[in-house]
């Protein structure tokens, strides 16, 4: 087979492929809550601006359905940090998503707990299903971590 | 020399996690909690070296003695262990010993944990079993939790220093093997 045809039978496979995949991306696989996730929860944190410096907790806030990105949905987020435990209030906030469904909070640099170091993560607005998350950071020494919710 | 050897793999590591940075950041009964898993697992080190008599000046009658004593010393350093955590944070507790939590190292605590209180409950009725039936279980139990606790600690990231960690661990599991070969098959 000539080269140049392979190239173009490759090329139109592959066109034809990804399209499949374009039109599934419009919904996503809604985010499951993580064992432990919900520990040391504190309804209602209030929201803040930053709970310290150095450490960024950071992610994405999608709907499900279409895969848009959610704006103004808050979410709360809690982990042991230089100041305490994960039940020191002083290490819970909340924020909220921007027009891109983004979200990022400055706290104080988190240490290991109970065996791990890692962040809590909380959407528990009524509007879409309760999502808790608790992702590990793979080194105690990383100054951010990203968890992203998928919600329906 | 064996003292010497015992001293000093339990004191560096003791001693290393003492010096953790992240104990700064931590609460009375977490620092508490925490220092008695560190405690019980330097036990488990000595438990087989008194059970055998390897330990100069602690053989025969002496040994089984302090090795009774450290069994005692290990059921409150297990108990103190869970107790601390609990008061630091009740649900992450509560699912490690309902098996709930996300960290593959509780289910080896949760056996270890187990596994010290069956062989508390097996010292209790030493006199009710057959000697032979009763040591096979003592010693197929203390494998258990040498075992499982060393699992347990070589997963955590805490206060211990993990260099000095693994020695004691490595250390504990080679005693624990020892000890059961010349007492069980050799000196049997």
């Amino acid at each position: 087979m000539p080269r140049r045809h392979f190239l173009v039978t490759a090329s139109a496979a592959a066109v034809a492929l990804s399209l499949p995949a374009t039109a599934r991306a419009a919904s996503l696989a809604p985010t499951s809550s993580m064992r432990g996730g919900a520990n040391n929860y504190r309804p209602g944190a209030p929201l803040v601006e930053r709970l310290g410096s150095g450490f960024t907790v950071h992610g994405k806030v999608l709907r499900a359905a279409d895969g848009r990105p959610l704006e103004g949905r808050r979410i709360q987020i809690w982990a042991a940090t230089t100041l305490g435990g994960e039940r020191e209030p002083r290490n819970h906030g909340s924020v909220l998503t921007r027009a891109d469904g983004s979200f990022a909070l400055e706290m104080e640099q988190i240490v290991p707990n109970f065996g791990q170091p890692h962040a809590h993560l909380a959407y528990d607005d009524g509007e879409f299903e309760t999502v808790f998350l608790r992702p590990v950071m793979p080194s105690p020494r990383d100054t951010s971590v990203r968890a992203d919710f998928v919600l329906a | 020399m064996i003292w010497a050897a015992l001293v000093a793999l339990i004191a560096v590591p003791v001693a290393l996690a003492t010096a953790s940075p992240w104990l700064a950041y931590r609460g009375f009964a977490y620092i508490t909690g925490g220092f008695a898993g560190i405690f019980a697992l330097c036990l488990l080190l000595a438990q087989p070296l008194l059970a055998a008599g390897y330990l100069p000046g602690l053989r025969g009658p002496k040994g089984r003695l302090w090795h009774r004593r450290a069994g005692i010393a290990l059921v409150t350093l297990t108990a103190l262990h869970v107790a601390g955590l609990w008061v630091t944070s009740p649900p992450d507790t509560l699912d490690a010993l309902l098996l709930r939590s996300p960290t593959p190292f509780s289910v080896w605590g949760f056996i270890s944990l187990w596994g010290i209180a069956a062989t508390a409950l097996l010292v209790a009725l030493r006199r009710k079993l057959p000697p032979r039936r009763w040591r096979w279980a003592h010693n197929a139990l203390a494998a258990l939790v040498v075992l499982a606790t060393v699992l347990h600690a070589v997963q955590i990231e805490g206060a211990m220093e993990l260099i000095s960690k693994w020695t004691l661990c490595i250390a504990a599991l080679a005693a624990t093997v020892a000890a059961l070969i010349d007492l069980r098959l050799l000196r049997r």
